[in-house]
């Protein structure tokens, strides 16, 4: 068999798991799927164990906050195929009460901090993890920093004031 | 007295590696539990100096970031800039010039030699050779001075502008380029003679730390500890990026993943990257464009100070950009280039904003680095040492 493309993924996808695929968009050089978060485990683990995709690299994965959105938070993996070289990403949103995730650690070693991360700065909780606590932060910290509630800079500063200058970014974000 | 032959309950030590250990070159904490001189297991700590870098990201202008990735990998900042820039061009669609292209490659892979310097003459150190380190340290000095010339600054060096250079190379930067690469197999050749064939320093390192590349590839393993493991996956050959698809280079594997492969991975990267610079040299010189050093952007590009102060156009784009006024597309991009450590990846989330609206740093070193427990384990102590050296756990990129 010939080299599968980006169109034999979405299609080998579509249909094995139908509606947990919620989306796919191309971003830039990146095809992104929008997936369910309770299929996320199944679907990373048929990619990486299917002879033709393999997908047996883990690039990244972070997590995302969007505060005015219905599902707020999400995280993004990415996931590398050597042998074809193609690159995909993932995204399972999700809300805020329900934070918990399958942990890929069994699928990949790589992902053990890479989920820690996650944790510590978002708050994601990864079911099957075997030691989910916090990495770069120190441990008794009590709010997840990345969050976007959490500002930069001191609020209480007065002597910053950017309201004449710049138009508003995300610092400004509602929350 | 009568002595037992069976030692019933088995006592391990505990002992602090770090978090300051002059073996360690950096702030690293490892708790090991040993039997003698063997370790049984370990447990790493990490984020003494961890920074924020994610967050303040949010917070800071695209133009004004290049100065946080210098700090992630010290060792090769010029390298991080040129990630950090090819991002943002990547979101604002800005097609780059060759000649900037090729300039831009000649610094990376200067960055590269002097990344893959340090951390194999600091193998040798971590062995008991200083020799090789003290000579070799000239070269890097050197490297530093093309550094100085062509941005003011030596360790961070905030190179490169979003769509190129804030100016050319000027007279002095490419005699010490040519110099440079005319000179330096001469110190390479004699560094390597000290220790590739030396045999202390092979007892020390052959099968010390060393990890298959089914394991490596599983950690998402990246750079020459990957290709140590006899994976031949190079970001500049899979994915390339400016213009790396033009040149003709190598990529060095080794089969065992040990510290030996990995000095020796280095190694022969450093001459491939030699052999990089002067085809870029050579290509520059067959280049009829001798001046451009940077894309046509007026929308990111500051424009020269004498017609900020003189014209009107220029003023107003200079303190459109400086406000972060203009216009950034909305999107959201990823960037890899092949860092001194590996994959080195910049996921960049705009809203249209004056800052990212989300940045995720792919930091090769934080990837590889929980693999050390399992890579030292059953080894001893001094065996230790040298796998975190020749892993080339950078604390910057490492905490971020």
């Amino acid at each position: 068999m010939s080299k599968p493309t980006i169109e034999d993924i979405s299609n080998s996808l579509k249909e094995k798991f139908g509606e947990n695929v919620i989306s796919e968009s191309k971003e830039y050089d990146f095809t992104v799927y929008t997936i369910k978060k309770e299929s996320l485990f199944e679907i990373v683990k048929f990619l990486f164990e299917d002879s033709d995709f393999q997908f047996r690299y883990l690039t990244t994965m972070c997590g995302l906050h969007y505060p005015d959105a219905p599902l707020p938070f999400g995280m993004m993996y990415q996931l590398h195929s050597l042998t074809n070289n193609i690159r995909i990403r993932f995204k399972a949103f999700t809300t805020k009460d329900d934070l918990e995730y399958a942990s890929l650690t069994t699928i990949f070693s790589g992902a053990n901090w890479m989920e820690r991360e996650a944790y510590d700065f978002f708050g994601f909780r990864f079911k099957g993890h075997p030691n989910l606590k916090r990495i770069l932060n120190v441990e008794d910290m009590d709010y997840f920093p990345m969050r976007k509630e959490y500002k930069v800079e001191d609020e209480t500063r007065t002597d910053k004031d950017d309201t004449m200058f710049g138009r508003l970014g995300n610092s400004k974000v509602k929350v | 007295m009568e002595l037992t032959t069976e030692i019933k309950d088995k006592h391990y030590t505990t002992l602090n590696l770090g978090p300051t250990h002059p073996a360690t070159h950096g702030i690293f904490q490892n708790v090991l539990k040993m039997d003698g001189e063997i370790i049984v297991d370990s447990e790493s700590t990490i984020g003494y100096i961890h920074r924020a870098f994610e967050k303040l990201g949010e917070h800071k202008p695209f133009y004004q970031y290049t100065t946080m990735t210098d700090r992630m990998n010290y060792c090769s900042s010029p390298i991080n800039n040129m990630g950090w820039h090819m991002t943002v061009e990547k979101l604002i669609k800005c097609e780059l010039p060759k000649r900037v292209e090729y300039m831009r490659i000649i610094i990376m892979e200067l960055a590269r030699i002097s990344d893959h310097l340090i951390c194999n003459s600091v193998i040798g150190v971590d062995t008991g050779a200083m020799t090789g380190f003290l000579y070799i340290f000239q070269w890097r000095e050197f490297i530093y001075e093309i550094y100085e010339e062509i941005c003011g600054a030596r360790l961070t060096t905030n190179i490169g502008r979003i769509g190129g250079f804030e100016r050319d190379f000027n007279e002095t930067a490419w005699r010490k380029i040519r110099s440079f690469v005319k000179e330096y197999p001469k110190g390479l050749k004699e560094f390597e003679k000290l220790l590739v064939r030396n045999r202390i320093f092979m007892d020390r390192t052959i099968g010390t730390g060393p990890i298959s590349a089914e394991r490596a590839l599983n950690y998402s393993f990246s750079g020459p500890n990957l290709r140590a493991a006899g994976v031949d996956y190079d970001v500049r050959v899979m994915n390339p990026y400016s213009s790396y698809q033009d040149f003709e280079f190598q990529i060095p594997v080794g089969t065992n993943g040990d510290t030996y492969d990995r000095f020796m991975v280095r190694e022969q990267e450093m001459w491939e990257s030699l052999g990089i610079i002067q085809q870029a040299l050579d290509k520059l010189d067959k280049l009829e464009d001798k001046t451009t050093f940077h894309a046509d952007v007026p929308d990111f590009y500051l424009p020269p100070k004498e017609e900020v102060y003189n014209d009107m156009e220029a003023l107003i784009y200079h303190f459109k950009i400086v406000m972060g006024e203009t216009d950034v597309p909305k999107g959201e991009v990823y960037h890899c280039v092949e860092g001194g450590n590996g994959e080195l990846g910049f996921y960049l989330i705009s809203d249209g904003g004056r800052q990212p609206y989300r940045l995720h740093l792919r930091r090769p070193c934080f990837i590889y680095y929980q693999a050390y427990p399992e890579m030292i384990r059953g080894g001893m102590l001094s065996d230790a040492i040298l796998t975190m050296s020749s892993m080339n756990v950078i604390a910057g990129e490492l905490d971020a």
